[in-house]
């Protein structure tokens, strides 16, 4: 079996958030609200897999992460 | 010199975190030969916390849990087929589809299945339930979403844990019984569960500790109704999650002289896999659930971890090992992982086994945020946080260090806090 077709146009980003590493520090959620949310104190809710027409906000979220704990795969920018 | 890294068939078995992140690694230092990925489900690897939290509370869908891919891999996939067997003289895996794939490194990362109920008939009753993979999720949040009169659930350790909490989000009844004291004791001790039991009562979690399921009992058309406990009560219900633990994917390598079974792969410091005879395989190493290692941090005690962050910092280093780009050091990530119930975070540094007494090192259970620091021998072990988890980096560090018990100077003076027992509750067995 070959490789993995690749996505098709307009498939979703693919985020994961090292929750271990995540101090609830909030700045993610400043820059993407529509994405990530802080639920009671320091239990952050996010979107898994964001529209690709978000990649902007969830860009400006991934380095704004004092800790780096954002992970994004760009489905246009990354092979497999 | 030759250049291991030029050519070669790298096979990885179990494509979930562990077998990605590892995969990533071997391609990081430098890996360009032939790679395969081995998965006996049908989907690319996908992230399993979220299955017990926001896909049962219908926030997010089990699909969309696929987890991002963080270097290009250039691999080929071989998804819903199980590896079946490991011949290492041939250096042969072969598959279920009868399919053999020659290696010359291989990474077991076949992680670990949901633990199912004693009884199978009990087990075949339609509604109950385990809950591991992205199909199991997705069967529970459809029973869930139906309304069912009250859920069941057996077993009060984090998965237990938390889907009590999701179910309580979806204001459905529900009974958590375990055979232990408190829920959680058995890891996290017994006053920090005497916490987590409080906090589900405020859910309002019909908890039953020190209770066992004694049978399921199911109708004419075989729908779960009732389960009998072994207090002689019962509990009317229609929906029963079945949260005992996990059990180790090691049976395919039975045969293959290494020294696998329930307790996991056994590995050495560096990470290669031990044959029964304890020499190490140059060609194997394994990562994740799956691995058994001895830890560095805890005298060379030989642990299995069952945490997300240790699939994804033990299938890297799995990776560079396998390429030929371990520095030779000893794998020894400090263990940590996250539980999110009810609103509250709980997390934890280092390991609690063996504690011999514990600290309420800041905030307090009042408060609803707090460390707990626990010690073995005089020394820091391991530190646990209720909302308060930017505080455990620091003891991170002195668990790292071997620092004294009581420890002292992180943010306050801890001399004269009380000291207390763990009591950790007895083994016991969760059949
Ligand atoms: C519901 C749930 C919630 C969790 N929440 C948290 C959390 O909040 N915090 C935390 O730290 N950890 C959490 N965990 C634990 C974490 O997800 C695991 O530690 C992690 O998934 C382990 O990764 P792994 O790759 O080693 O194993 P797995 O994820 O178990 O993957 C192993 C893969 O190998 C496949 N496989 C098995 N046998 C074979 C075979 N013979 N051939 C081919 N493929 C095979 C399996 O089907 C699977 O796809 C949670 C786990 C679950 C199930
Ligand atoms: S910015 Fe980083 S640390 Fe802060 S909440 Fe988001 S992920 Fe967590």
């Amino acid at each position: 079996m070959p490789d993995l077709p690749p996505p098709p146009d307009g498939s979703p980003l693919r985020v994961t958030v090292d929750l271990n590493r995540c101090q609830a520090y909030a700045q993610c959620c400043y820059a993407a609200p529509e994405h990530f949310v802080l639920h009671g104190r320091e239990a952050l809710f996010y979107d898994p897999a964001p529209s690709a027409s978000d990649r902007l906000s969830i860009e400006r979220a991934r380095v704004s992460c004092p800790v780096q704990a954002i992970r994004v795969e760009d489905p246009e920018r990354q092979g497999r | 010199m030759k250049n291991i890294n030029a050519e070669g068939h790298a096979v990885v078995v179990g494509a979930s975190l562990a077998g990605l992140r590892g995969a990533e690694a071997l391609r990081r230092a430098g890996f360009a030969g032939r790679l395969t990925l081995i998965g006996d489900e049908p989907d690319r690897p996908y992230d399993r916390p979220p299955l017990s939290k926001a896909v049962l509370t219908g926030d997010i869908a089990p699909e969309a849990t696929t987890l991002p891919n963080l270097h290009a891999l250039d691999a080929e996939w071989r998804l819903g087929v199980a590896a079946i067997g490991l011949d290492r003289e041939a250096r042969e895996v072969r598959l279920a589809d009868g399919a053999t794939l020659s290696y010359d490194r291989l990474l077991i990362a076949t992680g670990s299945r949901a633990r199912p109920w004693s009884n199978p008939t009990e087990a075949g009753l339609a509604g109950v339930h385990t809950l591991r993979g992205r199909g199991d999720a997705a069967a529970l949040r459809r029973a869930l979403a139906a309304g069912p009169k009250r859920v069941l659930i057996i077993g009060a350790g984090f998965i237990g844990c938390e889907v009590a909490a999701s179910c309580r989000a979806l204001e459905c009844a529900v009974t958590l019984i375990d055979p232990g004291p408190a829920p959680l004791a058995r890891i996290l001790g017994q006053p920090v569960g005497e916490i987590v039991a409080a906090l589900h009562r405020a859910l309002g979690v019909d908890l039953r500790s020190r209770t066992k399921v004694a049978r399921l009992i199911g109708n004419e058309t075989g729908q779960v109704v009732r389960a009998n406990l072994d207090d002689g009560s019962e509990v009317e219900t229609d929906l029963v999650v079945v949260a005992l633990g996990a059990v180790r994917n090691t049976e395919w390598l039975s045969g293959s002289g290494l020294d696998a079974g329930p307790g996991g792969v056994v590995c050495d410091e560096a990470g290669y896999a031990l044959d029964t005879e304890g020499r190490p395989d140059g060609a194997i190493a394994a990562a994740g659930d799956v691995a058994r290692f001895p830890h560095p941090l805890y005298d060379g005690r030989p642990v299995s971890l069952e945490h997300w962050g240790h699939a994804v910092a033990q299938g890297e280093h799995a990776g560079r090992l396998l390429a030929g780009a371990a520095t030779g050091a000893a794998y020894a990530e400090m263990p940590a992982f996250w539980s999110s119930q009810g609103g509250v975070t709980i997390k934890s540094v280092g390991l609690t086994e063996g504690a011999d007494a514990m600290v309420f090192a800041q905030g307090s259970p009042k408060e609803g945020r707090f460390v707990v620091v626990y010690g073995a021998k005089g020394r820091c072990i391991a530190a646990l946080s209720f909302d308060s988890g930017r505080w455990l980096p620091a003891y991170a560090e002195l668990i790292a260090a071997h620092a004294p018990f009581p420890p002292i100077r992180v943010g306050v003076d801890l001399h004269g806090l009380a000291v207390l027992q763990p009591g950790f509750p007895e083994e016991w067995t969760s059949s």
